[in-house]
């Protein structure tokens, strides 16, 4: 520890740490552009120049490191005569165009100017000029306001992980520039947004919308991954106008993925559903509420009084709040029936009796950062979970080694020690292979329940990971959403558990969407013999709920869920959007609020309930989820549906304590595994970022990125040529009886007899499950 | 040229940059003696300290000391930079080092490797010298086709493996922490110091960076003891130094010789004043260096000393003679727009006040000064100097304030009068192309 005096307050700080960090233990605010406490030190701004006692010269606060009995002064005349030296310089170039500049009102050097600026310029020469940039459809630039902070470049290549972003030329002329002809596509790329002290870098989608003292400041949370990014939510007239982070050190830091925050483009997209409709004879018209509900209970009330309750089904999406997913199963339990799910892409059941909890990650988010080893199976962690994705990165800069087993090697950009490139049936021998190694690494037996399957010959990847792993002394096992909604998730999430047990290692899920946990404790599913997501759709019901879903994106077989949902006689959607498949499948529509216009509670993959307020009035007719559920209960004559707030909901599922129903494991099943050799094509399927919940897919400027392009069937340069297709043609898919036509690119980051095609998008929706065989053949 | 002094003494054959023409003058005796003898690390920084021996790259800082700052017992690599980019204007010495005597810097290097415990070097050569780094390659060759570079050099167990690197002309990347930026791929920018190169350096690892010259000088420091050297020169300015003369003088070229030698020698040596014109104005130490006005140089002797007792530096040895027939304002509008150019853009006081000092310099050039252009141009230089990162804002400072200091008047009269003081026939005539008589 050193101890310091600034501005002659006496204060002790950290060996290592700079004079900016002890200033802001003490709350001295030293004037700053370039430093971030996030980002590393440029040092390059000199906005934060001090005087240190001994030092001939002002040093800047920010890289200086504390030396003890230091003395510094922030605002002594040195100091002040350096900090408005420094801001003359800056404003020299700059435009000072701030009435036309979004950036106004909440611009670092603004705010700073009036402080440290003068009155006048004594800059009379001509000023700079910058080309604008384009960084593609979500950032927009005003180069010529740019004081080369760096902060961007550094975000791109220290944080994002891939230098996006660059400062080419010298002196002057530098200017802050992506690669030739290439846009900023990073998933996190809206943070240079707010990174930007000034108005270079602003929010195309936002642009020109609002200024920031017009809006109101409400804080949500993010309803899209499992990690539940807290937000500020900006609205004028009770229009969402912009979203920005929160800062929550524990879960999103001062980042936001860009799905997080442009995803609010689609809250008032023209598919909103506004007023109740009604299905009659075959047209849709718009009804009051009265009309539609007692329509839905009359409907409901008569399919169970007709065909029994177990005729009754109801399917949610995981991004529906905690009192959504609640108030839907107590409805369809007090009808008598145990049909009900929110996991709707998930394919294998088989460990529902056996889990010991609620899916959770097995640890806090923030302690990524303290592991040492971490195994990822069957993952598309940088586009599922970005900002999770983000914390593994910092931590393998800091030596954790990262081990991948999957059917893609996505890039992480971030440094996979040691990874397994295998088709998706060849999942579940590879990890029997680690166990197996894992278990010679450690001398310790293998479960009773796996020996019998573990084999005693490994190969040389799953050796690479199994000693990665052995070495470890803080080790994590996590299954991505492909491991779970893969069809054989029980015995993956048997070997994991095995896996981590092995090296005393924490075992979690990722979890596939921001209710993931929440859906769990909520019961959202079935738990006396009911049926599942899967079977619901195998075994046709009479009736249907609907809370949040769309039939051809949401399901994991999205031809068995248009054909069952259209041809039931009676589904109730509630949902805050209408589409095409929605109006062909469902008997009335009821318009339900956004997670803006409700208030509600997301249980994150660490297990932190997080509830918020509705952050605007609803559009239309709207209403908030829990209360069209909690009305017809009351229509239904049910007990239970009397709550009169959301918090009252909610506390029937989150009164108790949640950590003790946190759970990843399976106990008490046996492991029936068979290889079986298959030398049919495999489909993989990711649910790309932006196509993930019915939100998300409806925001446009999303949808304009590069990310969300109309996806391709991708297929390694092996697979190819077994083929006999070249990449770039035009290929027949067949799934059963389902078929598509699209383009066919080699893609050697797929594993060898398999072909990446995208769910949840309408060219694919026509395919069917999202794994099995499949097969494809040249147009 | 000037064939005297150490490193230039004997360049004047035909070819002199050859292994065996080197070895023929007594090149590479230094370290096969230290091989020879086993002679201990410690004991030639101990001769470079005795030598006095003071970076010839511009700063002057003691070389025998900067080379004891490197982690004796640092475990892994440890990396020697030489720092050959040459971009200051009027110096044109380590050119002609490499070009003529390229072993004495391979020499010079091996021995500092040899005494620091560095793995690997890197020569760091100006980018528009493409001629003189190959031929810096081919003398690589031979050194380690000759066993004095590579593995197991003259038989030991030392090993040292030296590398040419051509920058692209970039003045900033002569800056040592800019420099191993470059070599690292990365854009030429100078780091935050600290850490100092002696501790995080090349690639993260302990780095000594040294001048062509003053590498060239080691050789010659082990040979004849660091006592002998230091009395060629002066106490506290030890050795011969290597003066670039250029400007309006009878003999451009590179002169070496012992240091303290008064300024009017040097001149001589140089051929005089061309023309027999009178001496107006010297910088000095390179284009970074504070100018002097000629009657003050006449009373100076080239060492670090002398010249910092007048207000300027010795700096790299770069000396621009300017006379009578030169105008102070456009002179220094040339030099500003140099560092205007050169300016790497990292740090906003060098980035933006590059440029605005060219600017009213250029306007008071062309007749559009104000009156208060000169308290502006103090005021501005007075906000960049000792705010940056590296030392180019106070090198493009220095030129300015010591152009207003000492020829001030003549800055007064381009603004009062719009036109030069001294008249544009006068100019054009020293502006001719000189033919040596």
């Amino acid at each position: 520890m050193l101890e310091i005096e600034i501005d002659g307050k006496q204060v002790t700080v950290e060996d290592g740490s700079t004079i900016m960090d002890a200033a802001t233990k003490i709350g001295a605010f030293i004037p700053h552009f370039c430093y971030h406490k996030k980002l590393s030190i440029a040092a390059s701004c000199r906005m934060c120049l001090v005087q240190v006692e001994k030092a001939p010269k002002p040093l800047p606060a920010c890289a200086t490191p504390v030396t003890n009995g230091m003395k510094v002064w922030t605002r002594s005349e040195q100091a002040i005569k350096a900090q408005k030296g420094v801001m003359e310089f800056l404003l020299v170039n700059h435009p000072l165009d701030c009435p036309i500049c979004d950036q106004g009102g909440e611009c670092q050097l603004q705010d700073l100017a009036v402080g440290y600026g003068g009155s006048q310029s004594r800059y009379e020469e001509e000023k700079r000029v910058v080309l604008n940039k384009n960084l593609g459809p979500l950032v927009s630039t005003d180069m010529t306001r740019c004081i080369n902070c760096t902060r961007c470049v550094r975000f791109t290549t220290e944080i994002a992980g891939e230098m996006e972003l660059g400062q080419a030329f010298r002196g002057e002329h530098a200017q802050i520039m992506p690669f030739v002809e290439k846009t900023v596509d990073s998933e996190l790329s809206g943070n240079i947004i707010d990174l930007c002290p000034v108005g270079a870098l602003t929010s195309k989608p936002f642009r020109f919308s609002a200024r920031t003292w017009e809006m109101s400041r409400r804080k949500s949370i993010s309803p899209h991954d499992s990690l539940g990014a807290n937000l500020i939510v900006q609205v004028k007239h009770d229009v969402v106008k912009r979203v920005l982070p929160m800062e929550n050190d524990e879960i999103n830091e001062c980042w936001l993925s860009d799905k997080d925050r442009f995803s609010y483009e689609g809250l008032n997209s023209d598919d909103r559903l506004t007023v109740p409709m009604l299905k009659q004879d075959g047209a849709w018209k718009q009804v009051d509420w009265q009309s539609a509900l007692e329509f839905a209970a009359n409907g409901l009330r008569k399919a169970a009084k007709e065909n029994g309750p177990a005729a009754i089904g109801a399917f949610a999406s995981g991004h529906s709040t905690v009192e959504e997913l609640h108030l839907l199963q107590k409805l369809t339990r007090a009808i008598g029936s145990d049909n009900v799910d929110f996991r709707l892409r998930q394919s294998d059941f088989r460990a529902d009796s056996f889990r010991q909890g609620a899916p959770w990650l097995g640890m806090p988010i923030a302690e990524v950062s303290a592991l040492n080893r971490l195994l990822v199976i069957g993952s598309f962690l940088r586009k599922d979970a970005p900002l999770l994705a983000q914390r593994v990165r910092q931590a393998a800069k800091r030596g954790l080694h990262v081990s991948a087993i999957n059917a893609v090697a996505e890039e992480w950009l971030l440094p996979v020690k040691n990874r397994a490139l295998v088709a998706p049936s060849a999942i579940v021998p590879m990890l029997l292979q680690v166990v197996s190694a894992l278990a010679a690494e450690k001398g310790v037996q293998v479960s009773e329940h796996l020996a019998m399957a573990v084999p005693s010959t490994v190969s040389d990847e799953a050796r690479a990971i199994a000693q990665s792993l052995a070495s470890g002394k803080k080790v994590a096992v996590w299954l991505g959403n492909f491991a779970v909604q893969y069809e054989a998730a029980t015995e993956i999430q048997l070997l994991a558990q095995e896996i981590a047990r092995l090296t005393d290692g924490t075992f979690g899920v990722i979890g596939e969407s921001a209710n993931s946990v929440g859906g769990y404790l909520a019961k959202a599913l079935p738990i006396v013999g009911g049926l599942n997501a899967r079977q619901m759709l195998e075994q046709p019901r009479k009736a249907y709920l609907l809370l949040n879903a769309e039939p051809d994106l949401d399901f994991a077989d999205p031809i068995a869920a248009q054909a069952v949902l259209s041809s039931a006689p009676l589904v109730v959607a509630l949902s805050a959007f209408k589409s095409p498949a929605l109006l062909a499948s469902a008997d009335v529509l009821l318009p339900i609020a956004p997670f803006t216009e409700t208030s509600g509670t997301f249980v994150n993959c660490e297990g932190r309930a997080q509830n918020f307020n509705a952050v605007a009035r609803p559009l239309g007719e709207t209403r908030p989820g829990w209360k069209v559920l909690r009305v017809l209960g009351n229509l239904l004559d049910f007990d239970g549906f009397d709550q009169n707030d959301s918090e009252a909901v909610a506390a029937e599922v989150l009164g108790a304590e949640i950590a003790p129903r946190l759970s990843a494991c399976i106990a008490g099943m046996a492991f029936a595994y068979s290889v079986q050799h298959t030398d049919a094509l495999e489909r993989v399927s990711d649910v790309p970022i932006y196509a993930g919940d019915p939100l998300v897919r409806r925001a446009a400027s999303l949808q304009k990125t590069r990310d969300a392009r109309a996806p391709a069937v991708r297929a390694s340069s092996v697979t190819l040529a077994a083929l006999g297709v070249p990449s770039g043609a035009r290929v027949r898919l067949k799934q059963g009886a389902a078929a598509a036509e699209l383009e066919i690119v080699a893609d050697d980051t797929v594993a060898a007899n398999c072909v990446r095609v995208a769910a949840a998008h309408p060219a694919t929706a026509v395919l069917g499950a999202m794994c099995g065989q499949i097969s494809v053949e040249r147009v | 040229m000037s064939a005297s002094g150490l490193i230039l003494a004997g360049l004047d054959g035909d070819r002199t940059w050859g292994l065996h023409d080197y070895v023929a003058r007594g090149g590479y005796s230094a370290l096969k003696k230290i091989i020879a003898e086993k002679i201990p690390p410690e004991t030639i920084i101990a001769e470079l300290k005795a030598s006095s021996l003071r970076g010839r790259g511009g700063a002057g800082f003691p070389t025998g000391l900067k080379w004891s700052f490197m982690p004796r017992s640092f475990p892994g690599a440890k990396y020697l930079a030489c720092n050959s980019d040459e971009g200051e204007p009027g110096t044109f010495k380590d050119r002609d080092i490499l070009r003529y005597n390229p072993h004495a810097v391979i020499e010079g290097m091996t021995i500092a490797a040899y005494a620091m415990g560095c793995e690997r070097g890197y020569n760091y050569i100006h980018g528009e010298i493409f001629d003189v780094y190959q031929r810096f390659e081919d003398a690589l060759e031979e050194a380690r086709a000759g066993g004095l570079l590579g593995q197991n050099i003259l038989g030991s167990d030392f090993s040292f493996d030296l590398f040419a690197h051509h920058g692209y002309g970039a003045y900033i990347c002569g800056e040592e922490t800019a420099l191993l930026e470059s070599i690292e791929g990365k854009k030429g920018q100078p780091r935050f110091k600290p850490p100092f190169p002696a501790s995080y350096g090349l690639y993260g690892k302990p780095t000594t960076i040294n001048n062509t010259e003053t590498f060239a000088s080691v050789p010659f420091i082990i040979n004849m003891g660091g006592e002998g050297f230091l009395n060629l020169g002066k106490p506290n300015n030890g050795g011969t130094k290597l003066f670039s003369v250029s400007g309006h003088v009878n003999r451009p070229g590179n002169f070496e010789v012992p240091m303290g030698m008064p300024f009017a020698e040097l001149l001589e040596m140089a051929g005089g004043m061309r023309g027999g014109r009178k001496l107006k104005a010297v910088i000095p130490g390179g284009s970074s260096a504070p100018v002097l006005p000629g009657g003050v140089m006449m009373d100076c002797t080239m060492d670090y000393d002398s010249i910092s007792k007048a207000g300027s530096m010795l700096g790299s040895g770069a000396v621009i003679v300017m006379d009578e027939t030169t105008c102070m304002v456009k002179a220094l509008e040339r030099l500003s727009y140099f560092y205007f150019e050169e300016s790497c853009g990292q740090c906003t006081p060098c980035r933006e006040g590059t440029g605005w000092l060219y600017r009213v310099v250029h306007r008071i050039e062309h007749g559009l000064g104000r009156p208060d252009d000169l308290d502006l141009l103090n005021s501005v230089t007075g906000n960049i100097m000792g705010r940056t990162i590296c030392a180019l804002g106070d090198a493009a400072s220095m030129p300015v304030q010591s152009f207003i200091k000492h020829f001030g008047s003549e800055f007064q009269y381009h603004i009062e009068n719009k036109k030069c003081l001294v008249p544009p026939e006068v100019q054009y005539q020293g502006s001719q192309i000189y033919v040596r008589p």
